[in-house]
């Protein structure tokens, strides 16, 4: 048995596009409109800013538990290139094989409710059925019976799942990250992360410990109940629509960030969204995290006009520490300078959907 | 010489304390080059001392900076002591130490960050909870780095920046420490302009 991808069906709505070498990822208009712009006001700084995760407005991102758009199919052949390069972006430790399962039911469930012309699962007791049309998956396997598929299970459905995964385990009023599929990550090392408790991960992050969050994040997600699961969003700025910005590639994508021009910037600088969720798992106890990016050329995202004014106010005036921390400060001041083109100083209205 | 002075750190960087005599079935100390003072004056503490040597396993290795305090230990009377001539040969008498540790047994580890940190990931393995493991930090404070690209390490790190061991990349030394690789991460300097290396600083001594 392989997890070999058969690609054909629904080519109409999938686009074929790369996020390397030629780097062809572009968002429809359509996709455009519904981009996860993550700033509700002009202004950031970081904050707990978690939600309950329940269906949001039709279309939008928020819609299904598991958002799968139209760049569905490519993203999952760049994760099977990444892995295929470097194994160890997915790792899970040994006591960790039932969380996954438990990721796998939940991930099945909810696309085939929510996407049934994709995704079809059908169970006959522990015996089920699951087909993954996009990807031209048809695969019967026994739930919790590792024998029975190609991979792990975590590995498995997060090979067919856009974003990252890491399952936090909870023992000793903590949450140890313990395993993890990151291969569209924001420069941060799972091979070197995993093990580590929730303080510990989240170490490097500047000003946000001083200000009390991880305390008050990790005492409310220790709460988290299953059936009930929250979100955040989380941002940074990637020249390049590379989703793989991974500290063990840095020199080979880190010169990147000295190729912007005030003439490409607007299509080569991309800002970089993650939606982030978190859901409580019922056998294991352990919280499944994912990481789900979205990537937005400033190009695209100044079509909108309210995006544009408040990008550039954001932008111009972030603490220059967490630009450092998120790796574009020696580019900030080219990013306000091309984004003022874009700011008429026009008010703009609270929240973030494109046109309230 | 006393337990070393670390400045303010992220929260992934580990803390020492000082080693307590506590109640124990068996004693395991493992140790390195300044870290046998540690042992000692922890001993000076005990209520019992006779008793906690009795019961005692020292496991010993010189400084990566030479300081060799063997005799010192070897003349407490514990009822094992032992003495590697380096990490790598100390683990493999550790790990089978640790397949007979029961409950009751007591870590204590003293010494530099290579050799607590070596120890406590191969104690942890046992299931053992890191912070139930006592660790006091004496003597050299070079440092054992991963590159976080070839994922090679190389032990007794002195300069920042420094060239990876096996890759030869230069590499800037983060805070950011992983327990379960027993190193702190290094990462690529020049990466967005390459060959524009600063000149090493001495960091760790």
């Amino acid at each position: 048995m392989s997890l070999d991808f058969n690609l054909g069906a629904f080519n109409d709505y999938f686009r074929n596009e790369t996020f390397r070498d030629d780097f062809t990822y572009a968002n429809s208009p359509a996709g455009i409109r519904r981009f996860p712009f993550p700033f509700d006001r002009d202004d950031y700084m970081y904050s707990v800013n978690m939600e309950p995760h329940v269906p949001g407005r039709k279309g939008s991102v928020f819609e299904h538990a598991f958002d799968v758009d139209e760049h569905y199919v490519s993203e999952m052949i760049d994760r099977a290139k990444v892995l295929a390069s470097d194994p160890l972006r997915c790792q899970s430790l040994p006591h960790m094989t039932l969380a996954g399962w438990d990721l796998l039911e939940l991930i099945m469930e909810a696309k085939a409710r929510d996407y049934p012309q994709w995704f079809t699962l059908t169970k006959d007791g522990n015996r089920w059925h699951w087909i993954n049309r996009p990807l031209g998956i048809d695969h019967h396997f026994t739930f919790l019976d590792d024998s029975t598929l190609p991979y792990g299970p975590f590995e498995y459905i997060t090979r067919q799942t856009q974003g990252d995964f890491t399952l936090q385990d909870e023992r000793d009023n903590d949450l140890w990250m313990d395993a993890g599929m990151v291969t569209s990550q924001a420069d941060w090392s799972l091979d070197f992360d995993i093990g580590m408790s929730f303080m510990e991960w989240h170490a490097p992050v500047p000003l946000a410990h001083e200000k009390g969050i991880f305390d008050r994040a990790l005492k409310f997600l220790l709460k988290l109940q299953h059936g009930a699961p929250v979100r955040r969003f989380n941002w940074t700025m990637t020249v390049n629509p590379l989703l793989d910005t991974a500290p063990e590639t840095y020199p080979v994508w880190g010169p990147t960030k000295t190729s912007l021009t005030p003439e490409n910037l607007g299509q080569k600088q991309h800002l970089r969204v993650e939606l982030q969720a978190l859901f409580r798992l019922p056998r294991s106890n352990a919280i499944a995290f994912s990481i789900r990016c979205y990537l937005g050329r400033f190009e695209e995202l100044v079509t909108i006009p309210k995006w544009g004014r408040r990008l550039h106010r954001v932008i111009r005036d972030i603490n220059p520490d967490v630009a450092a921390y998120k790796g574009f400060l020696r580019n900030r001041d080219a990013m306000v300078a091309w984004l003022a083109g874009y700011d008429d100083g026009a008010p703009t209205s609270p929240g973030f959907w494109p046109e309230d | 010489m006393s337990k070393t002075a670390f400045p303010p750190a992220i929260k992934s960087r580990p803390v020492y304390g000082v080693l307590e005599p506590r109640p124990g079935a068996v004693h395991l100390v493992v140790a390195d080059g300044e870290g046998a003072g540690a042992v000692t004056d922890m001993l000076a503490k005990a209520a019992d001392r006779a008793g906690m040597l009795a019961a005692m396993h020292i496991i010993y290795t010189p400084g990566p900076n030479g300081t060799d305090q063997t005799a010192m230990l070897a003349a407490l009377g514990a009822k094992q002591c032992y003495r590697a001539p380096t990490i790598p040969t100390l683990l493999p008498r550790l790990t089978r130490v640790l397949s007979d540790a029961h409950m009751g047994t007591q870590f204590y580890l003293a010494g530099t960050e290579g050799l607590i940190g070596q120890a406590e990931r191969d104690i942890m393995a046992t299931g053992f909870p890191h912070h139930d493991i006592q660790k006091e930090h004496r003597g050299s404070t070079v440092r054992r780095v991963q590159c976080v690209h070839c994922k090679g390490i190389t032990e007794n790190v002195a300069t920042d920046p420094f060239v990876c061991s096996h890759c030869g990349l230069s590499l800037f030394v983060r805070d950011h420490y992983s327990r379960r690789i027993a190193a702190f991460q290094g990462v690529n300097i020049d990466a967005e302009d390459p060959g524009q290396v600063p000149p090493p600083v001495v960091r760790f001594t």
